[in-house]
Parts: C-alpha cells; structure tokens; sequence
C-alpha cells in the first residue's frame, strides 16, 4: 500500500449501542436536543434531536439511530434486513438525512441534523446522549487509530446545510438571499 | 414567554365540530400548577353537578402535566379527567408513555372535549393542524390494534395514540382509555370518551418546550438522575422485595409474589391464601413468566423499565404491553392458579380496554352471586364448564353489555342494586360506588383508615407512599432506616416512625397518635397532588419509599423551569389548594361524610370510636366541616371564594358552620 504516505494518530470515538438493553424511553433523544438548544438546555424537542429511536416493541424494534450524512436524493435501491426471521422497513437503519422521510430534519427549516459527537469545548466526559442512558444500551469508546494524513475532513454542519438548501432552492436563489440579507443587515 | 407549558389549550365541541387554540391564563398556572390542578379548575367552572356522566354535557379532559416534555426524568403523565359514570365523582385517572410529552411538542397542554360526535370519530393533532375524522372503520377495534391502525393510516410510526375498546364504545362503568404500554383506567374515563363516540385521539408534535432557567434546570436533573441510579443499585431494607425498589412495582421483573398472593385477598376480595407461595407455585410462576416476557420497557425519558413485552405464542397470545399489577389481579379475581391464565386474559382485557382492578372483581362478584344461588343457570346460560372459560366468557358479555354482562357493566355497587334479591351483602368492597384492592386485614392502621375514607382518588394505591406501610422489627433497624431519609418534609416525621412498634402501646391502631396520623396522611396526599399536577410518575416520587423527588427538591425544580418563584410552603399550598378544590367539586356532586366509610370488613378489627375521631381529627387538620365540607375560611386562605361562594348558594355550606367536632 502507500508506505510512504505520511500517518497520523487519530482518536475514533464511538458510541457503542446495545440493542438488547435499550428500554425505547428516548432519553437519549432528550440529551441530545436540549444539548444542542440555543442557549444550551432551554428547551427540549425529539424532532431536533441527532438521535432518533426507532421504536415498534411490537415489532420487536428498538434501534437507536444516529444522524449521519446528508443525502440529496433519494436511494435509488433499498436494503431489506431480516434478523432472527423478522424483517425490518427498507429505511429502518438509514442514518442518513434523506427526502424521503422527515427523520433528521430541523423541523422549522428542514435542514438536515447530524450527530457531531457533541463537539465541545472543553469536551465532554461523554456524549451527552451516553451520559442519559443509563441503562447502559449506550456507551461510550475511544480508540487510537492509524489513519493517512490526507483524508478529507467531514463537511461541516455549515456546508451540509447549505448543500440541503442548494438543493431545495437551487444554488442562485441562496446566493441571491444571502445578498439581500447582507445588504438588509447593513441598512 | 411561557415556560414549561406551552401556555395553550384545545378546545373541542366535538357536537358542533368546533375546535379552538385558546391562550391559558397564567395566573392559574402560579394557582394549581397544570395538569390535575387546571383539570379541576375547568371541571368546576364548566360542568354544572346535575349532568349525567354519559351525557355531551360532561367535559372530558386529557392533559399533560405542568413538567411534561421538560428534562425531567418520568415527567410524562397524561391526566385525563371528567365527572365518573361509576362513582358519579370526579375521576382523575393517570396514564404514563409518551401521550403527554407528544401533546406538549404539539404545542398544547391540554385536550378539553366537550359535546358528542354524530358518529364515532377519530382526533387527529400534528402541531397546528387538529382534525375530527372518521373512525366508523374503527368500530368495534381492539384499543391497541386501533393504535396500530392509526399509525399505518397516518403512515407515521411516531404519532401516540390514546383510543378505547369496545368496552368503552359501550360505555362499561369500567372502561379503561388505553395508550401503548399503559392507560387510564379508573372509574370509567373510557365510557365518558365511549358517550362523546370519540374512539381514539392520535397526536404528533414538533415543537419546542422551553424552560426558564436552563442550566440550573438542567443541574437539577442531573442530580434526579444520579440519585435514581444510586437507588436503583440500593433497594430498601426491611421491606418485601416488591416495596424495595423505586417505579411502579417491578412486577414485570420480578416474579417474587409471596407478598401479593398471601397477603392480598382472592375471589370477590374474600379468602385468604396464606400457603399459597410453596415452592412449587413458585417454580411454576417463575417459569410462566419467562416465557411471557419478552423485554422490559419504559416510559418516556426514564430508565425504571416498570412495562413489560408480553409474548405467549405457546397459549395463543398475540403482542401486547402489560405494565404492574395485572398480570395477578386476573388470576386472583378467578380463584386459579396458573400464571399463564392472568398472562392469556389480561392481553384481550386490555384490547377491549378495562380496567385491570376492578373487572376481575366485577366477575368474581358473579360467581358468588351464581353460587349463592341469587343468580341462575338461567341468567348465564351458554356459559362454559371450564373455571378459565367462564372469565372469557364473562368478560366477553360484559365489554359488549350482552346478557348478564349489561347488568354487571355497571360494576359491582350498581349492578348488586339492580340485581336485588340480597346481592347488595355482597358488594363488600367498594368505597363511593366503587372496586377497592382487594385486602383484608386484622388489626385496624389508622393512616389506612383516614385515606380509605377520604382519598378522592377513591382508590388507595394511588394514594398511599412515602411511610413504610408496617413498621420495623427493632430500634435499631428503624434508626438504619432514617439516616438517609431525606424526603421527610420534618424530622418529626423520623420520631414518628422511630417510634412506631409492632406490638404494644405504640403500635396500632393507637399509633401514630391521630395529630401525627393526619400529618402523615397529608404528607402522602401532597406528593399523589403535586405528581398528578407536574405529570411526574408516582412511581419516581409519591408511590414508593424514598423516591427520587420530594418536596425539597421539587420547589427548586418547578421554579427553574417555570420562572415562576416557588418554595416548599407555597408548593404544599398549591398542592392543598388542588386537593381542596377536587374536594369542593365532590362535595358539589353530593359527597358527605357518611359516604367515607371503608369497607365493614376491611380490618377484622374495627374501634368505631376512634374512627370517628381519627375522621373528625383529619376534617378539623384540613379545615373543613363536620361533613367533609371545607369552609368558607379555608377556601378563603387557598384563594378560592368563588368556590365557597357557589358552596354557600347551594346550600352546601353555611355561613355559620362550625369546624369538625369542636363542641
Ligand atoms: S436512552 Fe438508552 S435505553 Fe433509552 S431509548 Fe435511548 S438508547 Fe434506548
Ligand atoms: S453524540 Fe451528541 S450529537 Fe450525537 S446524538 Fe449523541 S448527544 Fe446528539
Ligand atoms: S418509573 Fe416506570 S412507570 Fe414510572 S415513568 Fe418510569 S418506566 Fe414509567
């Protein structure tokens, strides 16, 4: 392989989830959305949170999902999960902020949420949502992990939204509103 | 800015099709907090007392409580009110799951229904958008399966469902409204949601809740939090396993029934059955259960796990949620002594939506009746040989009131009235028109007897907690107890129960003294009142021995989320304004004193004297008359003259009326 790429050491935090152990009281959700409330802890609100449970006890479905990246488009094919004979909805473990469904989405504007490990400083002990979750369906890792240099960052929130709204609106429009915002902000 | 609630209400009339968003005035938030509180204050300001319960008049209520869809752990009680069929008093009943919190994300408090659809409907609420629909393709549905279908129809796996069965479509005395894995079930809520033909309300929120003080709010949580934690991994000693934990008893966890099944009463709440817990019932036991449940659930945000998966496909069973008591009242109610019978009856109970404490009583009532001879062949023909079958089959009339179960729909006070013929001896277990727990005991307990008498929630294990129920052996195992006893509301709280013996002079039933009785009494009924009016589950704070909230971190809390300024005097007023206020509605209803009687053969051993005093004790502590009337100063002092006025009007009260036993 690339030897001779440079390397770098690299934290990968990962929230461990135990599907046996989860109750389906969204606790998690709670942590998460008031975590991320503006001032931090002013409100709560499950539609905001980057951690949805999908929850059917009689369907046996209790999965924590997390917000992953933004999808502009529909899947075009769909994965079917069958576990220990019972067969789960095509969408049922997508992380992704997608068209087709209105999970992952601010509810006022539509723009796509993503877990951002609670990104903080200082950080935190635990992901807020891992710290709720007692009943240990959640749990928290670090580990050191070799990876190359050159990889990409991940898009900031910032661009994920604004890729969602180019989408929407089709990158003109958004120029055009920001410039007339900007021009409304100057008086 | 309103903080914690949303500060809104939907108003329906659902004869006219009516439906407003109407601004609350937050005076009454600072007066009765929300939930319980508010539901009392629209009951006595809209239903005049000479309705009939099943008529459009009544105003059903669904409201989630002042704390519902904050941070806070277990604050996600539905309270749903209205003037009872049963009891013809006002029924609050509690349900837990995830109705309040969705209602709250809404954007509304409270659901206030009054009227009656011309055919059975259906109300849709997803934030601003609140619809009267359909429900004719609904009729006759299981309460759950009716969830199911909502949730497909409205292809939205997230909407709550609150719905009835057809026990509630025909209006039994003791229908239950049912919502996933729990429900409201006491004194015919489901029959008053049954009259107005509104067969299920399915909500779906969006919205923020805010509170006022976030960080300091947010601390306060935490500290909940970790004391629940800390709880959980140290149950009490010196109490039977089932008394130990905190929540709703663990009965989905715990299989360990020696404490219900020997010292609980069998039947028509008539026979003990002391050796019932041998090792081989108890082996049989632990094996039923392992089978049926499938996996621990909880409410909405909170970790205690008190509902249960139930899965049986061995006995025929489909799916369902069970939660606590059930699972035994069934079996108990029917004399038998498999498991899986309770496990099998209480699915289809809980489909057709009836309340799990009563119903196994109303069919244990039918079969003394039946062996006493009063009822005849005659009057249950068709009814099976097999002693399981009989409940099916009972249970089966009664939710469609068909045959003998149009009689027995009533529940037991009405249906010995109509039957006659010496059925009345055997409505021995009701208190206001209706089913008690079923226990019988020896020596009278004088905090039992002033709660039984005059708990207005008519029903003792929505009222008791808090005080160990029996006291402890030795000094020293009671000085063990109350060192970390922080949730006395006063350390003569911890002298009284120091103090308390098993045998003796200070033993019962003349101790506590009746003065420490009524303050234990009253401290118990503030938590059930300030619970039921913060939507926080009584299992997490009234119900259990050391819980989680008290009255000394409540103020704090419900003042960070609020903003507005509470400290443990003006929130034990507003509780006692709350339970005063249910009490004037009551006593508007009818309700006097010679109405708070427990059951003759609730103690074996009764002291008529001291009854009436530890009554009149209580009346006086609460300030009210010698009717069980509070007078016009006590209403005065809880702000509430208006109350008093109309109370004067009508006759109820009088200018003059001198407080209890004072001669
Ligand atoms: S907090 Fe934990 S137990 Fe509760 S829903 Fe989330 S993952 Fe499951
Ligand atoms: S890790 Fe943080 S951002 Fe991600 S879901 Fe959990 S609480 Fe939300
Ligand atoms: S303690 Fe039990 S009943 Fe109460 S909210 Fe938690 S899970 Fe529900």
């Amino acid at each position: 392989m690339n030897a001779d790429r440079p390397k770098k050491k690299k934290i990968v935090k990962t929230i461990q989830i135990d599907l046996d152990k989860c109750n389906g009281c969204r606790a998690c959700e709670m942590a998460c959305s008031t975590f991320h409330a503006r001032p931090r802890y002013a409100s709560n609100n499950p539609a905001r949170s980057r951690v949805r449970v999908l929850f059917d006890p009689l369907r046996d479905l209790y999965v924590p999902v997390y917000a992953g990246d933004y999808a502009p488009a529909e899947c075009c094919g769909r994965d079917r999960y069958t576990i220990e004979g019972k067969t789960y909805d095509e969408c049922g473990f997508c992380r992704a902020s997608c068209p087709s469904r209105d999970l992952f989405k601010e509810p006022d504007s539509g723009l796509p949420l993503k877990c951002d490990m609670c990104q903080e400083d200082p950080e935190l002990k635990e992901p807020m949502c891992v710290q709720w979750c007692i009943t240990d369906a959640l749990t928290y890792v670090e580990r050191e992990e070799e990876v190359e240099e050159e990889n990409a960052a991940q898009p900031e929130e910032l661009e994920t939204g604004l890729e969602a709204l180019a989408d929407k609106f089709g990158l003109e429009k958004i120029a055009e509103a920001v410039a007339r915002l900007a021009a409304a902000r100057k008086g | 800015m309103r903080y914690a609630e949303t500060g809104f209400q939907l108003e329906i009339d659902l004869s006219r099709g009516n439906i407003e968003r109407v601004e609350t005035d937050p005076r009454l938030t600072e007066l009765h907090l929300g939930g319980l509180g508010t539901n009392a204050r629209l009951l006595w300001d809209r239903v005049p007392p000479e309705i009939d319960p099943l008529s459009p008049d009544n105003v059903l209520i669904f409201s989630a409580g002042l704390l519902c869809g904050t941070q806070a752990t277990g604050a996600n009680r539905t309270i749903v009110s209205a003037i009872s069929p049963q009891t013809r008093l006002m029924a609050f009943s509690m349900m837990g799951g995830f109705f309040a919190p969705e209602l709250k994300y809404a954007g509304y408090d409270k659901i206030v229904l009054r009227g009656r659809t011309p055919e059975l409907a259906y109300l849709f609420i997803h934030d601003g958008r609140v619809e009267i629909r359909d429900a004719r393709h609904l009729a006759g549905k299981g309460a759950l399966e009716t969830a199911e279908c909502l949730k497909r129809e409205l292809k939205d796996p997230n909407v709550q469902v609150a719905a009835i069965g057809l026990a509630g479509e025909h209006r039994v005395y003791f229908a239950s409204i049912e919502h996933a894995r729990s429900s409201a079930s006491r004194a015919g809520l489901g029959a008053v949601m049954g009259s107005k033909n509104l067969k299920a309300i399915a909500v779906r929120g969006t919205r923020d809740v805010a509170v006022a003080r976030p960080a300091e709010f947010m601390e306060l949580c935490r500290e909940v939090l970790r004391y629940i934690q800390w709880r959980r991994d140290n149950p009490v000693k010196g109490v039977p396993a089932i008394l130990a934990g905190i929540g709703s008893p663990q009965e989905m966890a715990i299989h360990d029934e020696e404490w219900h099944t020997t010292n609980f009463a069998w039947g028509n709440a008539r026979h003990r059955r002391k050796d019932f817990w041998t090792q081989e019932n108890e082996e049989r036991w632990r094996r039923s259960q392992e089978q049926a449940v499938e996996r621990l659930i909880s409410c909405y945000n909170c970790p205690m796990k008190c509902g249960a998966i139930v899965r049986y496909p061995a006995l025929g069973v489909s799916k369902y949620m069970m939660k606590c008591y059930s699972k035994l009242t069934y079996v108990m109610g029917a004399m038998l002594d498999d498991l899986d019978f309770g496990f099998r009856i209480a699915g289809r109970a809980q489909e057709y939506g009836v309340d799990a404490y009563t119903t196994p009583q109303v069919m244990a009532f039918a079969m003394e009746l039946l062996e006493a001879g009063i009822l005849t062949p005659a009057d249950v023909a068709g009814m099976p040989e097999d002693r399981e079958e009989k409940f099916f089959w009972l249970l089966d009339r009664i939710v469609r009131r068909e045959g003998i179960g149009e009689v027995l729909a009533d529940g037991v006070y009405w249906a010995a009235r109509r039957i006659g013929r010496g059925a009345e001896a055997f409505d021995h277990n009701t208190i206001k028109k209706h089913e008690q727990i079923p226990i019988k005991l020896g020596m009278l307990n004088p905090i039992y007897f002033i709660m039984y008498a005059t708990g207005e929630k008519i029903n003792i294990t929505q009222i008791e907690g808090q005080m160990p129920q029996m006291p402890f052996e030795t000094r020293q195992e009671r000085e063990e107890f109350v060192r970390d006893w922080i949730q006395v509301p006063h350390e003569r709280f911890k002298d009284y129960f120091l103090n308390w013996e098993p045998r003796g002079e200070r033993a019962f039933p003349h101790y506590p003294p009746p003065e420490a009785t009524c303050e234990i009494v009253e401290w118990q009924e503030m938590m059930h009142y300030l619970d039921d009016s913060l939507g926080l589950c009584a299992g997490l704070s009234s119900f259990p021995i050391k819980p989680p909230y008290h009255i000394h971190n409540l103020p704090p809390l419900v003042s960070a989320a609020t903003g507005i300024d509470f400290d443990e005097d003006s929130l034990w007023k507003a509780a006692n304004r709350n339970r005063t206020l249910v009490r004037a509605v009551n006593n508007r209803l009818g309700l006097r004193r010679k109405d708070e009687k427990p059951p003759e053969d609730h103690w074996k051993k009764r002291f008529p004297e001291l009854e009436a005093r530890l009554l009149e004790t209580y009346y006086r502590y609460k300030g009210w008359n010698a009717e069980g009337v509070p007078t016009r100063d006590t209403l005065a002092r809880l702000d509430l003259d208006d109350v008093a006025e109309d109370l004067l009007r009508r006759g109820i009260l009088r200018e003059e009326a001198p407080a209890a036993a004072e001669a």
